[in-house]
């Protein structure tokens, strides 16, 4: 049978009540771009939905997006959550408007990667790449 | 749940051990074969949103369902956006439903043949209904026609391409027509133009009926999911379920082996270099494979 390496896929999320959705939609496409399949679930997601959407999508990374500053309680709640459901081998990445101080502790809290405004699309593609070598996309 | 999704991941990368899961799934006595209904359409007639509103009747009545949802990867690069559950988050955390996005991998054939394979699964995991869901761009609206036992294209009023698609084949592939966003202008006339085309196709046993909807509203989903018993209960009464079926395994059986055949032969001219001197100086493909398939075996 055909041994095809398994395309990463990412569930791609905004969480809590923020609409703000340009920039998800802008690192969902270069995403695709970079070969990954990715799940978008659209605005206004509880921690609960977005990770009972990872399982049924079996996502290997759920990346999160956030721009109203509730970034502190909602993305370590996708992290609990993940535990709770016994899946902590998703990784977890975030992106928004996040001081320095904040990534540090929601490093500490599990969050393994945050990516704060102006960063280049290639940073987070190579970030990525890195975490999962042995999915080389095409 | 997770255990589902995992065994989905390894028929979509068509991994060897699904032959294990076609024998647990045989022999789980629970297992049924749930219904599947195919939903397609151009992008953006509402499909998505119409199945939440399909999922949502089911749920009233009390049948739980799965939604397999295939969208397009690019053929550059592999990669895909899959946006469908974005209409479907009123059923998040239903325990009953299960959405599952399929990237079509660009795989020939393979969309229809991982949506058999996850069909007999969900089965297995008690699902009455599954809804296949896809993007009708050329070919995999046939592997859905291929695999649902009912077919419903979906249509919009101001769509030019509408009848773009029914030119292209799609007339002959829907079970069930439906006209969404049925409160706008000109959907009386799609109406009007599907029924003369329906009216100068071929006199068949069904008549495909054309059901206008409102899927935001909910507006026609009764209707809609009474057209799909319809047909349902038109295959059993002829006879056609059955005969389906049994083709259907047939065909199925036949891409599989094809699928393997193709594996063995890759694999032969990798690790072979004589082989693969002899044919690329002979020129002599159809030799070769013939040979191969001859004298080759797994293991």
């Amino acid at each position: 049978m055909p041994t095809a390496v398994r395309p990463v896929r990412i569930v791609v999320a905004k969480v809590g009540l923020d609409g703000h959705d340009r920039g998800v939609k802008v690192v969902a496409r270069a995403l695709r771009d970079a070969g990954y399949e990715v799940i978008y679930t659209g605005l206004r997601q509880t921690p609960e939905m977005v990770v009972d959407a990872a399982l049924q999508e079996d996502a290997q990374v759920i990346g999160l997006s956030i721009h109203s500053g509730a970034h502190m309680t909602l993305f370590p709640a996708v992290v609990e959550e993940l535990k709770r459901r016994k899946a902590t081998d998703i990784i977890v990445f975030g992106g928004g408007i996040i001081p320095d101080d904040d990534i540090t502790a929601l490093k500490k809290r599990g969050v393994e990667k945050i990516f704060t405004p102006g960063t280049p699309l290639q940073e987070i593609v190579d970030w990525l790449r890195n975490r999962f070598p042995e999915s080389t996309t095409k | 749940m997770r255990a589902l999704a995992r065994a989905i991941t390894l028929i979509e990368r068509r991994d060897p051990s699904i032959r294990d899961l076609e024998d647990a799934v045989r022999d789980h006595t629970d297992a049924q074969v749930p219904d599947v209904t195919g939903f397609t359409s151009a992008p953006g007639t509402g499909k998505s949103t119409l199945v939440d509103a399909v999922v949502t009747l089911l749920r009233k009545r009390s049948q739980s369902v799965a939604v397999l949802a295939t969208d397009p990867n690019s053929p550059f690069t592999g990669g895909a956006i899959l946006g469908d559950r974005i209409r479907m988050q009123r059923h998040a955390l239903d325990p009953k439903v299960f959405i599952r996005s399929m990237g079509a991998r660009g795989h020939l054939g393979g969309l229809s043949l991982a949506s058999r394979e996850a069909i007999r699964l969900l089965g297995a995991f008690g699902f009455d209904q599954v809804i296949l869901e896809t993007v009708g761009v050329g070919q995999s609206e046939l592997e859905v026609a291929a695999v649902a036992d009912t077919t419903v294209v979906v249509l919009t009023p101001n769509l030019g391409d509408s009848v773009q698609m029914i030119k292209a084949g799609i007339l002959e592939i829907a079970d069930v027509f439906v006209v969404n966003k049925a409160d706008i202008d000109g959907h009386g006339r799609v109406v009007a133009e599907l029924r003369t085309m329906l009216n100068m196709a071929p006199k068949t046993s069904w008549k495909p009926p054309i059901i206008p909807t409102v899927a935001t509203r909910q507006e026609g989903v009764q209707q809609l999911w009474e057209a799909i018993l319809a047909h349902r209960s038109h295959l059993e009464k002829t006879g056609k379920a059955k005969e389906l079926s049994e083709r259907r395994l047939r065909d199925e059986t036949a891409e599989v082996a094809a699928e393997l055949a193709r594996e063995r032969t890759r694999r032969a001219l990798r690790e072979d270099p004589t082989l693969t001197e002899r044919l690329l100086k002979d020129g002599t493909p159809y030799r070769t494979a013939e040979e191969i398939l001859r004298t080759r075996t797994d293991n």
